[in-house]
C-alpha cells in the first residue's frame, strides 16, 4: 500500500515536471512568435530543440510509471454530469424548443424587428452596478491575465452597450440567446443557471403609448399561438403605484420596500402582505389599509376611468399621467384585438422523409447510388449503415424514428427498372420507375403527411 | 384586458426609465475592431449624442420597453441602480472584450442563411439536433486537448464547482454519450465555442466563434458513416457557392506507421506531426530544418519522413502505398490504407471522388483522432494557367475518434465516432466580404406591407388595419407617429426595402376601399377591405 502511494505521489511530481517544461516552452514561444524557420539564431534553435527532447523524456519518464501503477490509472475519478444547474437539450427537447423558437421569432419578424448577437461575456465593468443585490449572482470569468469577464446576466445591458456602442437611437430588435445567474436552481420549475431569454425590445422616442401596445400584441399573439392555455396580462404603471404610495401616507424612503410587499400579491394572501408590510417594513397599519382598498382592486378600462375620478388620486400628478397613458393604452389595444392559432403534431427529433432500403444482401453500392441521388435531389434520406441489413430491421427503424417513406431496392426490381416505394403508416407498396422516383417522392411528401 | 395594481414579475412597468446605459463614457477610441459604426436611421452627431446620454443619466424619459422580463428582482434593482445617486467613471470606455464582437442585423442575415443551409444539409442527412451548456466541469475538459488546454477560458472559483467554458462541440458530445449511456447517434450541433488565442481578426480568428457539428457515433460497418461525413461536406460546401474547394484525407494509422517506417520514437511523434501539419503554410524545406533544428531529428530521417509526406493524389497514390515495401509491412499503415481505399470506393459513389485527395501532409492538431482524417481548403485559382491554386484557408474538418468516449465512461466502454466541423466563422467573413464587393444591400426585415396614411388623425384606422394584417400572417409595420406625413413613410419604405403600402384616408374610408401601392414601380391601385389580405398575399406570392 506505501509503496502505491509512494509511486503515485512520484507521478504527481513527474507530472507537475512536464507540466512545467510545456509551460515554459510556451511562453517562451509566446514572447517570441515562431518566425516559421527563418531568422531565428544557431543559438535559440539549439535551445528550443533541446527543451523539446527534454520534454519528451521526461514525458516518457511520465507514462513508464504510470505503467507501474497498473490499468487503474488515469480512468476518470469524476462524476459524469453537467454543472449544476445546466442540463443537455436531447434531441426531443431540441425539437420542441425549435418549435417554440419559431412561433416566437416569426412573430417578432411579423412586427418588422431586426436581430442581433452579443458574445456571452462582456468586460465585467460594463455590468458592474447594473444590478443591485443580484450583483452577487454573476458567473464570473478567473483572471487568467487579460480582462476581467464576465457572464451577461440578462440581454438588457449588452443591447444598451451595443447602442452606446454604435450611437443608435432607433431600434427595434429581438434577441434570442442564454443568460446566466449563480442562482438556486430549482430545476422542477424551470428555474436553471443558464437559460433561454427571447427579448423584444423598441428604442426610441415616439409617439406615446404605440410601441408600448404593440409590445402588449406580441405577447398577446406568442402565447395564443403556442396553445399553452389561457392567460392574462397585467399591466400597471410605476407612476399610478407611487402616486398611491405618496396618497396613503407612505414615506419616500419606504417606497421600493413597500413595492416589493405589494409585488407578492400574486402569491400569497392581502393578510400576510399587509402583516410583512407592518410587523417587518415599519408601516403605520392606517396606511396598510388603505393601500389595501386600492391594490385588491383589477378590472378593465373602465377601472382606469374610475380611479381618474377618484378624489385624492387625481390630484397626485404622476399618478394622472400613468393613468392617462393607461387609457391611451386601452384604447390601443382595443383597436388591436387579438391573435392566432397553431399546428399540432408529433414530435419527432428528424426530418428524415425516406430511407432507403434493401431487400436482399449484396445491394449496399446500389443503396449508396440511390441515396446519393437523393440528397443531390434535395430530399431528406437515411440508409443503415450495415452492408446487408434485414429488411425487417430497416421497416422498424421508419417506425421507431417516424420516416414516413422507404425506397426499398431489390434484386428483381433493379432488373426491372423500378424501386418500390412504401409507405410506412399505410404499408402500401408501389412499384415506381427509377427515374419517376425523385419526382413521387416529393409530390407525396408535399402532402400533409399522417404520422400515426 | 385587465389593469391590475399591482406589479407582476412578468411585466416590467411602462414608465419613463432610461435605457440602462453606462454613467459616463468616452467616444469610441479611435476604429478599434470591437468598436462598429453601423449606417442606421437616427445616426446622432457626436455632440447631440453627448448631450441625450446626458440626459438619461437622470430619467426620465421612456426610451426602453421591455416586454418578457423573467426574475422581477432585476427589474427592482434596475430601477434602484438608477435612481442611486452615482460616480462619474471617467476612464470608462465602452468595447467587448477582446476577441469577440457583437453581431449587427446585417451580418446577422448573411449568418442566419449560411446556418440554414448547413443545418437543412445536416438535417437531410438524418441528424438530430443536440445542445449542451457553454461551461462544463473542469476535470471534463482536462487532459482531453493537449497542448492547447492551456487556451481554456476557466471561471472563477466562486466557491461552487469549478468550470471552464467548452474549447469545442466534440467533448460535450462524447460526454453526452457516456452519460447518457448512448451507444449509437446521429447528431448536429450549432454553438458557440470559446479559446483564449491571439486573435487575428483579419484572418477571422476569434476567442469567441460557433461551430457547426455533425457527428455518428456508433459500432457500423466499416468506412460507410466515414463517406457520409465527407459528403455531407462537398454537399455544404458546393452550396455555399464559395468557390472550387478540395478536401485532404489521410489517416493517423498510415501516418504512425511512416513515423515508424523512417524511424522517428514515438516520443517525438506529437511534435513531428505539429511541424509536417504547416506543409499547407510552409515549403518542406522550412519544415525540415523545423523539424532538425528545433526537434531534433536525424537529418536522414527528416529526409526519409519528406518522401512520404510531400505525396499526395487520389485513390492511385492508396495503391501505390500498398505497393511500397516498407510500408505494407507495417501494420497499422496497412489498415490505414484499406479503409481509405474502401472510403475512396463509397465516395465515387457517392459522387464526390474528384473533391478528395489523399495528402500525406495532412496531420491535424487535436489529440484524439484514431483513424481517417480529412480537411477542407478553399482553392482561389489564380490569374495565370500553370500556377498551383492558392490555399486561402480551412473551412472544414474532421475525422475518427474512437477512444474518446471511453476516456468519460466508468468501465471504458468505447463507442466509435466520426465527424466534422464547418468553420463557419471563415465562412461568414469570406460571403460578407463578397456581398460588400458587389455592393448588394441586404434587407434586414422581413416586413412585406408598410400601413400608412397621408391625413392626420388617421392613428385609430392604421392600427386596426395592421392588426387584421398581422393576425392573417402578414409582417406589417407602421409609424409610431400619430400624424406621420405621406413622404417620410414612402422614404422609410424605400431604405428598409419594404414591397408594399397599404394607404388608408378619407376617401379611401368612404368608399370602403383600401389603396396597395408597390413601393418600387409606385403604382397604385384600390381594393376592396374585405379583399385586400387575399390580394397581398397572392401578390406576395408572385414575387
Amino acid at each position: 500500500m506505501a509503496e502505491r502511494a509512494a509511486l503515485e505521489e512520484l507521478v504527481r511530481l513527474q507530472g507537475e515536471r512536464v507540466r512545467g517544461l510545456k509551460q515554459q516552452k510556451a511562453s517562451a514561444e509566446q514572447v517570441r512568435p515562431r518566425r516559421q524557420g527563418r531568422g531565428q539564431s544557431k543559438a535559440e534553435e539549439d535551445r528550443a530543440g533541446v527543451v523539446c527532447t527534454e520534454i519528451e523524456e521526461e514525458v516518457a519518464k511520465l507514462l513508464k510509471l504510470k505503467a507501474q501503477l497498473g490499468p487503474d490509472e488515469g480512468k476518470q475519478k469524476f462524476v459524469l454530469k453537467t454543472p449544476k444547474g445546466t442540463r443537455d437539450y436531447s434531441p426531443r427537447q431540441m425539437a420542441v424548443r425549435e418549435k417554440v423558437f419559431e412561433v416566437i421569432i416569426s412573430c417578432f419578424k411579423r412586427h418588422g424587428a431586426e436581430v442581433i448577437d452579443t458574445p456571452v461575456f462582456e468586460l465585467k465593468e460594463t455590468l458592474t452596478g447594473k444590478y443591485g443585490e443580484d450583483s452577487k449572482l454573476i458567473y464570473d470569468l478567473k483572471d487568467q491575465g487579460g480582462e476581467l469577464l464576465s457572464l451577461r446576466y440578462d440581454l438588457t445591458v449588452p443591447f444598451a452597450r451595443y447602442l452606446a456602442m454604435n450611437k443608435l437611437t432607433n431600434i427595434k430588435r429581438y434577441h434570442i440567446a442564454k443568460v446566466y445567474r449563480r442562482d438556486n436552481p430549482a430545476m422542477t420549475r424551470g428555474r436553471y443557471r443558464e437559460f433561454y431569454q427571447c427579448d423584444f425590445d423598441i428604442a426610441g422616442q415616439f409617439d406615446p403609448m404605440i410601441p408600448d401596445a404593440e409590445c402588449l400584441k406580441i405577447m398577446c399573439e406568442i402565447l395564443s399561438s403556442l396553445q399553452i392555455g389561457d392567460f392574462l396580462v397585467k399591466v400597471n404603471d410605476r407612476r399610478i403605484l407611487d402616486g398611491m404610495f405618496a396618497i396613503c401616507g407612505v414615506p419616500d424612503s419606504k417606497f421600493r420596500t413597500i413595492c416589493s410587499s405589494v409585488d407578492k400579491l400574486d402569491k400569497v394572501s392581502w393578510e400576510e402582505v399587509k402583516n410583512e408590510m407592518v410587523g417587518e417594513k415599519g408601516l403605520a397599519p392606517e396606511v396598510a389599509d388603505h393601500i389595501g382598498d386600492y391594490v385588491q382592486q383589477h378590472g378593465g378600462v373602465s377601472l382606469v376611468k374610475q380611479l381618474l375620478q377618484d378624489p385624492k388620486l387625481s390630484q397626485n400628478k404622476q399618478a394622472l399621467e400613468g393613468l392617462g397613458d393607461l387609457k391611451l393604452l386601452f384604447e390601443y389595444l382595443t383597436l388591436f384585438g387579438i391573435a392566432d392559432k397553431a399546428l399540432e403534431e408529433k414530435v419527432r427529433t428528424t426530418e428524415t422523409q425516406v430511407l432507403v432500403a434493401s431487400a436482399q444482401k449484396k445491394l449496399l453500392e446500389e443503396r449508396l447510388k440511390l441515396v446519393s441521388e437523393l440528397w443531390d435531389a434535395g430530399i431528406k434520406a437515411e440508409l443503415l449503415y450495415k452492408k446487408n441489413p434485414k429488411l425487417l430491421n430497416q421497416l422498424q427503424y421508419c417506425e421507431e424514428t417516424g420516416i414516413p417513406l422507404v425506397a426499398i431496392i431489390g434484386e428483381q426490381e433493379l432488373k426491372d427498372g423500378v424501386i418500390k416505394l412504401r409507405s410506412v403508416a399505410s404499408r402500401e407498396e408501389v412499384d415506381i420507375r427509377r427515374e419517376d422516383l425523385v419526382e413521387e417522392i416529393k409530390r407525396r411528401t408535399n402532402q400533409p403527411i399522417c404520422i400515426c | 384586458m385587465v389593469l391590475g395594481l399591482r406589479l407582476h414579475s412578468a411585466l416590467y412597468p411602462s414608465w419613463g426609465l432610461a435605457c440602462l446605459l453606462p454613467r459616463s463614457f468616452a467616444s469610441c477610441p479611435g476604429k478599434s475592431d470591437s468598436c462598429l459604426t453601423m449606417p442606421q436611421l437616427g445616426l446622432l452627431h457626436r455632440r447631440a449624442w453627448a448631450s441625450l446620454l446626458g440626459q438619461l443619466r437622470r430619467p426620465p424619459g421612456a426610451v426602453c420597453i421591455r416586454v418578457v422580463h423573467s426574475h422581477s428582482q432585476v427589474a427592482e434593482a434596475t430601477l434602484t441602480s438608477q435612481l442611486k445617486p452615482h460616480q462619474e467613471k471617467s476612464n470608462f470606455i465602452i468595447k467587448t472584450p477582446k476577441g469577440t464582437r457583437d453581431l449587427s442585423p446585417q451580418q446577422m442575415v448573411v449568418r442566419e442563411k449560411i446556418l440554414d443551409m448547413v443545418v437543412s444539409c445536416f438535417k437531410r442527412h438524418g441528424a438530430k439536433g443536440l445542445d449542451t451548456p457553454a461551461f462544463e466541469l473542469k476535470e471534463m475538459l482536462t487532459e482531453k486537448y493537449g497542448e492547447d488546454s492551456m487556451l481554456i477560458y476557466d471561471l472563477k472559483d466562486q466557491g461552487g464547482e469549478l468550470l471552464s467554458l467548452r474549447y469545442d462541440l466534440t467533448v460535450p458530445f462524447a460526454r453526452y454519450l457516456a452519460m447518457n449511456k448512448v451507444k449509437k447517434m446521429k447528431r448536429y450541433h450549432v454553438g458557440k465555442v470559446w479559446r483564449r488565442e491571439s486573435p487575428t481578426i483579419v484572418q477571422g480568428r476569434y476567442r469567441e466563434f460557433c461551430q457547426c457539428d455533425f457527428d455518428i457515433a456508433g459500432q457500423f460497418d466499416p468506412m460507410i458513416p466515414d463517406a457520409e461525413c465527407l459528403k455531407i461536406m462537398c454537399e455544404i460546401l458546393s452550396g455555399l457557392q464559395l468557390g472550387d474547394f478540395l478536401i485532404k484525407v489521410n489517416d493517423r494509422r498510415i501516418l504512425d506507421g511512416i513515423f515508424a517506417v523512417c524511424g522517428i520514437p514515438e516520443s517525438k511523434f506529437h511534435a513531428i506531426c505539429s511541424s509536417i501539419d504547416k506543409l499547407d503554410k510552409m515549403s518542406w524545406k522550412d519544415v525540415r530544418h523545423e523539424m532538425v533544428a528545433k526537434k531534433g531529428l536525424a537529418p536522414e530521417v527528416a529526409d526519409r519522413i519528406g518522401d512520404y509526406v510531400q505525396c499526395h493524389g487520389g485513390v492511385s497514390l492508396v495503391e501505390q502505398m500498398f505497393q511500397d515495401s516498407e510500408l505494407s509491412q507495417n501494420q497499422h499503415a496497412l489498415e490505414g490504407l484499406r479503409d481509405l481505399k474502401l472510403l475512396f470506393e463509397y465516395l465515387t459513389l457517392f459522387g464526390v471522388a474528384e473533391k478528395i485527395s489523399f495528402d500525406l501532409s495532412l496531420a491535424r492538431g487535436l489529440d484524439y483522432y484514431t483513424g481517417v482524417i480529412y480537411e477542407a481548403v478553399l482553392l482561389q485559382t489564380s490569374a495565370r494557367a500553370g500556377e498551383e491554386p492558392l490555399n486561402v484557408g480551412s473551412v472544414a474538418a474532421g475525422g475518427r475518434y474512437d477512444g474518446l468516449v471511453g476516456m468519460f465512461d466508468p468501465k471504458g466502454h468505447k463507442v466509435p465516432c466520426v465527424g466534422l466541423s464547418i468553420g463557419v466563422e471563415r465562412i461568414f467573413s469570406i460571403v460578407e466580404q463578397r456581398m460588400k464587393n458587389v455592393g448588394e444591400k441586404i434587407r434586414t426585415t422581413e416586413t412585406e406591407v408598410f400601413v400608412a396614411t397621408p391625413q392626420k388623425n388617421f392613428l385609430q384606422e392604421r392600427l386596426k388595419l395592421i392588426a387584421e394584417l398581422w393576425d392573417a400572417g402578414i409582417k406589417a409595420e407602421l409609424m409610431y407617429k400619430n400624424n406621420p406625413k405621406l413622404l417620410t413613410q414612402l422614404r422609410y419604405c424605400e431604405n428598409m426595402g419594404i414591397p408594399l403600402m397599404v394607404i388608408i384616408g378619407e376617401q379611401e374610408l368612404k368608399e370602403g376601399v383600401i389603396k396597395l401601392r408597390s413601393v418600387a414601380s409606385r403604382e397604385e391601385v384600390a381594393i376592396k377591405r374585405e379583399n385586400l389580405v387575399a390580394e397581398i398575399q397572392k401578390r406576395l406570392s408572385e414575387s
